[in-house]
């Protein structure tokens, strides 16, 4: 311990650049997963900060309630719309609803408040826990007897994770409640068989996989956005850059998750 | 109120480096109880990597720290939530929770470290805390509505609610006025003879170390190669300690 601190490896500038971009990429992903690996360690054991959690699930529904709400309307309205023409020409508009609820609630529903939170909560929380990198907010929080890492990290994806989901449904009724207008108007269908079409349509295992999918999504956002900010540079424009790379790299996972729920549900099914 | 002989901070032989960056190559220092030393150095010299090492924010690759006669490095846990209590340490950046009040900043550190308080309690130590910075006006507000000055005294105002034995000042002066900063150097003055507490002050605030240290420490290449009173320290003929000392009247 005593020893001279000058590492026995080359210097990191002897090497190709090959090499230092991968030992950079392992580095890296060694770092999320010893996060994530923090994450359910210290989720697990108490002290558990309920009051800052419930505090962080409002944040995360308020911040996002009004853009959800609308645009799971419009998405509901345009979405109909825009199938009508095609199911016309074989003469079967009535399907509308059965085809629209299982695009809802598969596909568009947690798809759409996904990226919707990706942006406003995920970039929020970038740019929060950045700010309070910076400005030593953080370090002021451990030297105060408050492990930061369970009072910011644990409380905002544990808030994700469980706010999400719930979003999720609401994004899905709001998107049907917007579909129902749009077919009401259209083909005069009533609300109890426009109702009954779409529970028709749609299974347990469609409600599951979308509410199991949307916990993902939420981890995803919440962890992504604590890890930008945690990890953001010294400087304000670090702030700037956690919150911007928050959201491109949520918004990357999510799709990337959505296709390999694709491919499980599928299977799921197929069996 | 002058030092004892009683040594509350010692640290030996201290190394702290990041990658290829040698930033502390071995720091020495003693600090006798209810003595103020304040540390000089430029920028980037390692000056809060000193003081974050005392708290344990950092750790040290070499060397040791003995605060209040604890090895601050192989604290764990609960013992080290209460070793900081003692300790306590008033950030450049003031570090105020941007997303509470005055009342709750100043809250923060006495319910996370002491349970079964009552509200009472609680409020009492608050105003006593604004009222030792001369702020109980502002015990409504958000940190985003003080001035830098403000701010400043309601980060000290929230370390001295668990009355500290020992304070650290990082560049309790930067970016103030020059009226602000000698108000600030007061207070940190004040703080020393209400609670007898030992300080470190960082600066490069010359003015700074001179009204608030007894002693003043000149960080220079990673260790304190002069430590002793501000006028013998600068009467050193020292290249780099007379750069130091010029440039603050040359500018
Ligand atoms: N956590 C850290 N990781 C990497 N480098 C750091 C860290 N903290 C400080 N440094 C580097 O150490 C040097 C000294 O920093 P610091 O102690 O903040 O300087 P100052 O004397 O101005 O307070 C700087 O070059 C800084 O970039
Ligand atoms: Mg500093």
């Amino acid at each position: 311990m005593q020893s001279d601190t000058t590492k026995p490896t080359g210097r990191a500038s002897d090497r190709p650049v090959v090499t230092r971009r991968l030992d950079r990429f392992l580095l890296g992903l060694a770092d999320v997963s010893s996060f994530i690996g923090r994450f359910f360690r210290e989720a697990l054991l108490p002290p558990y900060e309920f009051k800052e959690i419930i505090r962080q699930c409002y944040e995360v529904g308020f911040r996002s309630l009004l853009l959800i709400s609308t645009t799971g309307f419009i998405t509901g309205i345009v979405f109909t719309n825009q199938s009508r023409p095609s199911l016309s020409e074989f003469g079967a508009t009535s399907w509308l609803p059965s085809l629209i609820a299982i695009a809802i609630v598969r596909a568009l529903g947690p798809l759409v408040t996904a990226l919707i939170a990706a942006g406003k909560v995920g970039s929020s929380i970038g740019a929060e826990l950045g700010s309070m990198n910076v400005t030593e907010q953080i370090d002021a929080m451990e030297v105060s007897g408050t492990d930061p890492f369970k009072f910011l990290v644990v409380t905002r994806v544990l808030a994700t994770s469980f706010t999400i989901p719930l979003l999720t449904m609401y994004t899905i009724f709001v998107g049907l409640l917007g579909a129902y207008i749009n077919v009401n108007q259209n083909e005069q269908t009533s609300f109890t068989s426009f109702m009954q079409e779409v529970f028709g349509a749609i299974t347990y295992l469609d409600i599951f996989a979308s509410v199991l999918k949307s916990i993902v999504f939420g981890f995803t956002i919440g962890m992504v956005g604590c890890y930008k900010g945690y990890h953001s540079s010294k400087g304000t424009e670090g702030v700037g850059k956690a919150a911007n790379s928050a959201v491109v790299t949520s918004m990357f996972l999510v799709f990337i998750e959505e296709l390999l729920s694709l491919q499980i549900v599928g299977a799921i099914r197929g069996s | 109120m002058t030092p004892s002989t009683e040594t509350v901070i010692a640290i030996k032989g201290l190394r702290k480096s990041f990658g290829d960056l040698h930033v502390l190559r071995g720091v020495d220092l003693e600090v006798s109880r209810g003595e103020n030393v304040a540390v000089l150095g430029r920028s980037g010299t390692g000056k809060s990597v000193l003081i974050k090492l005392m708290v344990g924010l950092l750790k040290p690759d070499a060397g040791s720290i003995l605060v209040l006669g604890q090895d601050v490095e192989t604290l764990r846990g609960k013992e080290l939530d209460l070793f900081r209590q003692k300790v306590g340490f008033s950030f450049q950046s003031s570090a105020l929770y941007d997303s509470m009040s005055i009342r709750e900043n100043l809250e923060f550190p006495l319910v996370r470290n002491i349970r079964n308080l009552s509200r009472g309690e609680i409020d009492k130590a608050v105003e006593e805390a604004l009222d030792d910075v001369g702020l109980s006006q502002t015990i409504n507000q958000m940190p985003s509505e003080l001035s830098g000055g403000q701010r400043k005294r309601i980060g000290i105002a929230r370390t001295l609610i668990l009355k500290p034995e020992i304070m650290l000042y990082d560049e309790p002066t930067a970016g103030l006025d020059p009226i602000t900063s000698i108000e600030i150097n007061n207070l940190i003055n004040e703080v020393r003879e209400r609670f007898g507490a030992t300080s470190i002050i960082i600066t490069h605030d010359l003015t700074c170390a001179k009204t608030t240290g007894d002693r003043v420490a000149m960080l220079l290449d990673g260790k304190f190669e002069r430590v002793g009173p501000f006028d013998e320290v600068f009467a050193d003929p020292d290249e780099r300690i007379q750069q130091f000392y010029n440039y603050k009247f040359v500018n």
